[in-house]
């Protein structure tokens, strides 16, 4: 076990876990924060993605230990008031079916319009690609995400 | 047309205290940096508030509380059917506030999520639910201002008094109106007047998905629990040996248990387990057939020809429609097993405690759950809860209540309160799966390319059914024999969206378009042909479907894809009947630089009326999607009673720019409104398989289409119109 100091959503937090513990089970075991899901295990689906300075990353892959400098955002620190402009587009747009993966879904959209405020659909497909959703909701994730790019 | 309905006492039992059941659930355990939860507030509203019926409680704010009973899997029942409720209310929707209902057989009738059945079967109780309240509401506000009612009107939570000008909310008169006595006939509103039905109204659970809250089954902790995974024997086999001495060294393991042929992992937390569990050293040995997809090919060929087929349905004569055929076309389809693989894996929390259990999690058929714990435990059901939380999606395979089981064993066990997790690999390997079929298709012709026979013969697996022998082109062929062969296997299999239509649709729609082809008749038009003479004189006995509703979607996706008109488009048809709804597809496919590039499919559904436009939207392409990336990329196969595929880096699902336009129409036909999160499904493999003839004649009749010869050199692209 080892004491592992981490930054996340603005706040310090200090866990004792084993060193090898995925940044997504610190997440959901240890800290209550849920929002960050499982659902594959080896950065295939994207459910798990949340924001090391900003840039998108599987938590579900990245050992909680290797994140000790970097500021971690989850999907419950993305927004005060969920009102981030992607998830405003996200709840104008109505996007969830199941909504298990919308918040993997956000957090990749996030980071990608961070880097890439003004994309083509086409660079969207691309960017969105790494995130599955089983019920087929990507209609409505590339309109979210063009309309966030739009009101930023 | 104002319906006057009977109304079912039952529903409407008084309850007494003012909450309905719900679900609360301890979210909070941790505070830390959890946001403060909406349901807490919901909480407070129902602590005032004064229950009608099963469905609805007001408080004297004008607060609603409705009560959605069915599981949330994302078919967007929690939203509509609140909707129903509150339209027959005359609710303000604003006002309105939607639990989760916990399991309860007294309240409830129908409690699952299957079938597309949901809607359908609570349509009427929904709308009965509101007008009641909103009688006695109006009969209150009548008795306090000394008044008929019948001079009353409602609107968004306010009754009205137009003669003297007097008005006054819900809320206010919600405690006088509760103690009064529910009418036993109900006057249910003109369609006409509907002001919440047929409104995109959004999701009620989208702040809390979009934000992260506590929703799933996999959310929920309480203080205290133990987690568990289990490692499960391969199909046909049981556990010979095990080795736990280097599982029980991880650190956060507590105890390794073994139950039936099941080998549970216990510890504090999920991360320890899933290391521990891949340290576990089980041997396993046969106990029955140990299946290989190899073995099912070989089978499945052996069976059609010469297995014991069990007739399902026979019209006519179609040895002599054969024998005097001027053609005859036949052609075999086959599919393989798919897995469910909802983005949520399998978990439940199961406390069993001394005469009681407590359960909580993602079931489609909480009932299923309960029943599962009894089994295990002897508790009677009545001592058995089951709080449902949202499903991070189902497609079947909660309808199953094995995961349950497995929770309430361990939690039995250990004595304590446990939170069972399946991994990814536990979720394809220990699944319930779609089964692999393989059918033969017969038509026969006659020299003007009339269809004057038709034989289908399918292998189904577990004695299911592999046929739907009283749907289309059954009434429509005058010599008709359907047979069904059934092959036991190992390894289990269970109901995966839309059951046997799934792929059923996909190898009938194709084989129709190779009879078309056959008898020089549009693939349309061949279609349409067959509908006339089922309208003009059906043949045979039962028919599921009704024949004008199939014309209709048909001539209107024939419109709507301007069909045929433009010669750069090669265009694919397709149109099923399933789970009471109608549905048309017509996917395109344009020709770029000599490839062909799949861009859009059009659909037209009649699922009557249309409660929800975005929800019914959703369902539309989410269907459709769904159809799509199996046909396309969906293999499940078996070596030694193990799936191959063991998570989504091999087990392929449709991604983000593997997706065509969907264009979606519907058409009024004015029934009331049947289940949509299946019927659009079904059709989409025929229609794409069909363009991609019509574009290459390539015809597909395997699937996935990746894994087919014909397909893999042609560069299909895929790209939105």
């Amino acid at each position: 076990m080892a004491l592992i100091n981490l930054k996340i959503n603005g706040k310090a937090n200090s866990v004792d876990v084993e060193e090898d513990t995925p940044l997504l089970w610190v997440l959901r075991d240890h800290l209550g924060l849920v929002g960050t899901k499982y659902s594959c295990g080896i950065a295939q689906c994207g459910a798990c993605t949340v924001h090391k300075n900003g840039e998108a990353i599987f938590s579900c892959i990245t050992p909680a230990a290797s994140l000790t400098e970097d500021e971690i955002t989850t999907i419950e620190g993305l927004s005060e008031d969920g009102d981030h402009p992607v998830q405003k587009a996200w709840a104008e747009v109505d996007v969830a079916q199941c909504g298990y993966c919308q918040a993997g879904q956000i957090m990749n959209a996030s980071a990608f319009l961070e880097k890439n405020p003004k994309p083509s659909m086409e660079e969207i497909d691309e960017a969105m690609n790494r995130n599955i959703c089983r019920c087929g909701t990507y209609h409505k994730i590339r309109e979210a995400v063009a309309m966030a790019a739009k009101s930023k | 047309m104002a319906t006057l309905t009977k109304t079912n006492r039952r529903d409407f039992l008084k309850i007494a205290g003012t909450t309905a059941g719900g679900l609360f659930i301890g979210f909070n355990w941790m505070s830390c940096d959890s946001p403060k939860m909406e349901v807490l507030s919901t909480e407070e509203v129902l602590a005032n508030a004064k229950n009608f019926n099963a469905f609805l409680s007001i408080a004297p704010s004008g607060d609603i509380v409705i009560y959605s009973p069915n599981p949330e899997l994302g078919q967007n029942i929690k939203t509509s059917f609140p909707m129903v409720v509150a339209e027959e209310l005359d609710a303000d929707w604003s006002k309105v506030r939607v639990v989760q209902a916990n399991l309860d057989t007294e309240k409830y009738q129908r409690q699952l999520t299957g079938g597309s059945g949901a809607m359908p079967h609570s349509w009427e109780r929904l709308r009965k639910a509101g007008a009641t309240a909103k009688y006695l509401l109006v009969a209150a506000a009548a008795s306090k201002w000394e008044v008929s009612a019948d001079e009353l009107s409602t609107s968004e939570g306010i009754i009205y008094h137009k003669a003297s000008g007097k008005k006054i909310g819900y809320g206010e008169v919600a405690n006088d109106a509760a103690l009064l006595t529910a009418p036993e006939e109900i006057t249910l509103k003109d369609k006409k007047d509907f002001k919440i039905i047929g409104t995109p109204v959004k999701n009620v659970d989208n702040e809390s998905i979009f934000s992260g809250k506590p929703l799933f089954g996999l959310d929920f902790y309480r203080e205290g629990m133990l987690h568990a995974m289990i490692q499960r024997a391969p199909f046909g086999m049981k556990i010979k040996s095990i080795d736990d001495a280097a599982a029980r060294n991880v650190a956060g393991v507590k105890d390794i248990i073994t139950f039936e042929n099941s080998v549970a992992v216990v510890g504090s937390s999920t991360w320890p387990l899933m290391k521990a569990k891949k340290l576990l050293k089980v041997e396993y040995e046969a106990d029955g057939k140990v299946e290989s997809s190899a073995d099912h090919d070989e089978i499945f060929k052996e069976l059609l020809a010469n297995g014991k087929a069990e007739v399902k349905r026979k019209d006519g004569n179609v040895n002599t429609a054969f024998r005097n055929a001027a053609q005859v076309v036949n052609a075999e389809y086959q599919c393989p097993f798919l897995s469910h693989s909802p983005m949520e894996p399998m978990n439940f929390f199961a406390h069993v405690m001394e005469g009681s259990v407590e359960l909580v999690g993602p079931t489609q058929t909480p009932e299923s759950a309960r029943r599962a714990a009894a089994e295990v435990t002897g508790i009677a059901p009545e001592n058995i809860t089951v709080e449902i939380t949202r499903l991070g999606g189902g497609f079947g395979r909660r309808l199953r209540a094995d995961y349950v089981s497995e929770a309430v064993h361990v939690s039995k066990m250990m004595n304590a309160p446990v939170k069972l997790t399946w991994s990814r690999e536990d979720d394809l390997t220990g699944g319930a799966y779609r089964p692999a079929v393989r059918y033969r298709f017969e038509a026969s012709l006659d020299a003007d390319g009339n269809m004057t026979g038709y034989k289908l013969r399918g292998v189904g697996m577990n004695a299911g059914n592999s046929t739907r022998e009283n749907n289309f082109p059954a009434g429509a062929v005058d010599n008709l024999l359907i047979e069904n062969v059934n092959y036991n296997s190992s390894i289990t299999t269970n109901a995966w969206r839309a059951p046997i239509t799934n792929f059923l649709a996909y190898a009938e729609q194709s084989f129709l378009d190779e009879v078309a082809l056959a008898a020089k008749k549009d693939p349309v038009d061949f279609r349409l042909e067959l509908f006339e003479k089922a309208k003009a004189n059906p043949v045979g006995g039962e028919l599921r479907y009704d024949v004008d509703r199939m014309i209709g979607v048909t001539k209107m996706a024939k419109e709507k894809s301007n069909w045929g008109k433009n010669p750069n488009v090669k265009q694919g048809f397709s149109v099923y009947f399933s789970h009471r709804t109608y549905v048309a597809q017509v996917a395109e496919i344009e020709m770029e630089n000599g490839t062909p590039s799949l861009k859009k499919i059009h659909v037209v559904t009649d699922c009557g009326m249309v409660v929800n436009p975005t929800g019914a939207n959703h369902q539309v392409r989410g269907g459709v999607v769904d159809g799509m990336g199996h046909a396309m990329y969906g293999n499940l196969t078996f070596e030694g009673g193990l799936p191959t595929q063991t998570n989504f880096d091999k087990y392929r699902l449709i991604r983000m720019k593997e997706v065509p336009a969907v264009d979606t129409y519907y058409v009024d036909s004015g029934f009331d409104p049947t289940g949509l999160g299946e019927p659009c499904l079904p059709p989409t493999g025929g229609a794409i398989a069909n363009a991609i003839f019509s574009a290459t004649e390539r015809r597909l009749r395997s699937q996935p289409f990746i894994d087919q010869k014909e397909f893999q050199d042609l560069n299909l692209g895929i790209k939105r119109a």
